[in-house]
């Protein structure tokens, strides 16, 4: 970089910086939302939409034109022939044309876990899914070393496994209240009653959020994460916009009202407000707006569609192998290898996009500076290469630990011990309830070639019998007690 | 026969045999020495070996490297003897060697 280029970027820099400090953050997403639908009028930057076509097969395909960006993949079922035809014939594939550009796809789990500590050469900036955001929100996934460390550390506190031990008992709580309130013997939507509402009451704890209306954080969540053009997603533009601007809001509001309760002598909690209010880096961030809304997204949209998608997963997992649930019930000590298996086995985010900062030699290939690097962590954890009958769900498989779903390097998910907690939680409530759990019809997928997931799976429930055994008094009957 | 110690965070002590050319990651996990996970494999790519070396065994393993920091730096637990133990090879120089163990990997 020149001198000239120098003394530009930090003029640049100073005035993002003042304007951040001066307009508050819901008035900068308004601003932002109109350029969008200014350069729309004016015939650019027609907003993306997909229509399902039925997706031919793998091997039908010119192997130079298989596209697995393609957002119907998943729920088609398609992604199994086609990441297995790349990591056989072309591990690391180029695609000329997509909907998002031309991409590489590296496919293989070694290729894609180099390419992930290597941060010199594949950069997370600006952003790691395959299409653009609307908003430039400041998130340190999406941030190189140094400037990422400096903001994950600040945050990265709330869900470190000491804060979590503090929170065991009340996720737990948290988790036996919604269990309890399932019908039993009736289908009912396992997504909407278990999965969003068990990480949707998560978030609200962590972030310490109104409870009442947490659903609002799993909506924010939900939109943001799924753009036609960032993921091939559903979510259009304005309702983009719509949802960062009052997630926005009320998080302003919401800082303003932990502070306020601080200063009349509230206890300080555990949750992120208070973490970010009370340590020296970060007590600031509100008049750091990007930052803000950046990093407060990132944590929702991060325990939002992922842990949600292993709640559902498992589920499904189970039901389609039932001498893995029959082996689980009889040795409950497999649950913390089973929380590994099921989140290789589902990977709810399909991928991390990397671009390449220089001219490297990989994996048999020349990726050029500039290029896009997609990992796809759904097709590692079915290399064959890494695991043994990679298809296969197997809660008590030797290496399940080494999955790549939490990525690798700098970047690895922060949130994975609280993502483990949570779902072995679950099992363990579910073990103690449940004797069948069944998957009635087949569940829906979710459009986007980055979120792995479900909309809708109906399951039915069938209560534990009890057994008595010789330390348990019989319980009276209630209708002998009525007086 | 040569050894190894990992020391839990609680206290309990673990004595493993010293497998020349193993890592300590290896010879902790083929151990089932509790709490190292090492869930990369032993790539430095995850930070959940994470041991810390007795001062008076660090000029025998070595300090961690650049590639070593960019994971342990972000545990809370960091020490400027910490090492993730998929990079320390077991050599009979280390005969004796004794690592704790921080209470929580990353």
């Amino acid at each position: 970089m020149n001198a000239v280029d120098n003394v530009l970027d930090k003029a640049k820099l100073k005035v993002q910086n003042k304007v951040q400090a001066t307009i508050p953050v819901d008035r900068q997403v308004q601003a932002a939302h109109m350029v969008e639908k200014a350069k729309r009028l004016v015939g650019g930057g027609k907003p993306l939409v997909f229509t399902e076509r039925p997706i031919p097969d793998a091997a039908d395909v010119p192997l130079t034109e298989l596209d697995v960006s393609n957002p119907f993949l998943f729920r088609q079922g398609k992604w199994h022939s086609y990441f297995k035809r790349l990591r056989d014939e072309a591990p690391v594939h180029y695609l000329a044309n997509s909907p998002f550009g031309a991409f590489w796809s590296l496919t293989r789990y070694e290729d894609i876990r180099a390419a992930d500590i290597n941060s010199e050469v594949f950069s997370a900036e600006p952003y790691i899914v395959l299409g653009p955001p609307p908003l430039d929100i400041e998130m340190f996934i999406a941030m190189d070393p140094p400037r990422h460390d400096v903001q994950r550390k600040a945050v990265q506190g709330v869900v470190a496994p000491r804060n979590l031990k503090e929170m065991e008992s009340l996720i737990r709580e948290r988790v036996e209240e919604v269990l309890d309130g399932l019908p039993l013997d009736e289908p009912f939507d396992w997504v909407d009653r278990v999965s969003k509402e068990v990480t949707g009451r998560m978030l609200a704890t962590l972030l310490d959020f109104p409870y009442e209306q947490r659903r609002k954080l799993t909506y924010w969540g939900d939109t943001i994460s799924s753009t036609a053009e960032g993921t091939g997603g559903t979510t259009h533009q304005d309702d983009f916009f719509e949802a960062a601007g009052e997630l926005a809001r009320a998080f302003m509001a919401h800082w303003y009202d932990k502070e306020a309760r601080r200063e009349r002598g509230e206890e300080p909690g555990f949750d992120l407000i208070t973490l970010m209010q009370t340590s020296e880096d970060t007590k600031d961030m509100i008049k750091r707006p990007l930052e803000f809304l950046g990093n407060l997204t990132l944590l929702i949209v991060g325990g939002n569609d992922t842990t949600r998608n292993s709640m559902s997963g498992g589920v499904l997992a189970l039901h389609q192998n039932p001498e893995q649930f029959t082996k689980l019930k009889a040795d409950p000590s497999l649950i913390k290898n089973m929380v590994s298996e099921i989140i290789r086995w589902q990977t709810p985010l399909a991928y991390m996009r990397r671009i390449a900062k220089k001219d490297v030699h990989f994996g048999g290939q020349f990726i050029r500076k500039g290029d896009q690097v997609v990992m796809w962590y759904a097709s590692g954890n079915r290399d064959e290469r890494q695991f043994e009958d990679p298809d296969a769900f197997i809660i008590d498989r030797k290496n399940a630990r080494n999955h790549i779903s939490f990525g690798f390097g700098t970047h690895r998910c922060m949130g994975n011990r609280l993502a483990e907690m949570q779902l072995r939680i679950l099992w363990e409530e579910l073990l103690a309830r449940f004797d069948k759990i069944e998957v009635v019809g087949e569940p829906t997928h979710v459009q986007s070639n980055f979120v792995k997931g479900y909309e809708k799976m109906m399951v039915k429930l069938t209560a534990k019998v009890e057994t008595e055994s010789a330390d348990e008094a019989p319980v009276a009957s209630p209708v002998a007690t009525t007086v | 026969m040569a050894t190894v110690t990992f020391v839990e965070y609680d206290g309990t002590s673990h004595d493993v045999d010293l497998v020349e050319g193993e890592s300590l990651m290896e010879l902790a996990t083929g151990n089932a020495v509790p709490g190292i996970d090492g869930d990369c494999g032993g790539d430095a790519a995850c930070g959940t070996c994470h041991v810390i070396v007795d001062d008076e065994w660090i000029s025998s393993t070595g300090r961690r490297s650049d590639a070593e920091s960019q994971m342990l730096d972000m545990s809370s637990e960091c020490e400027s003897n910490s090492r993730l133990a998929c990079q320390v090879k077991a050599s009979a120089s280390l005969d004796g060697l004794k690592v704790r163990l921080p209470e929580y990997q990353m």
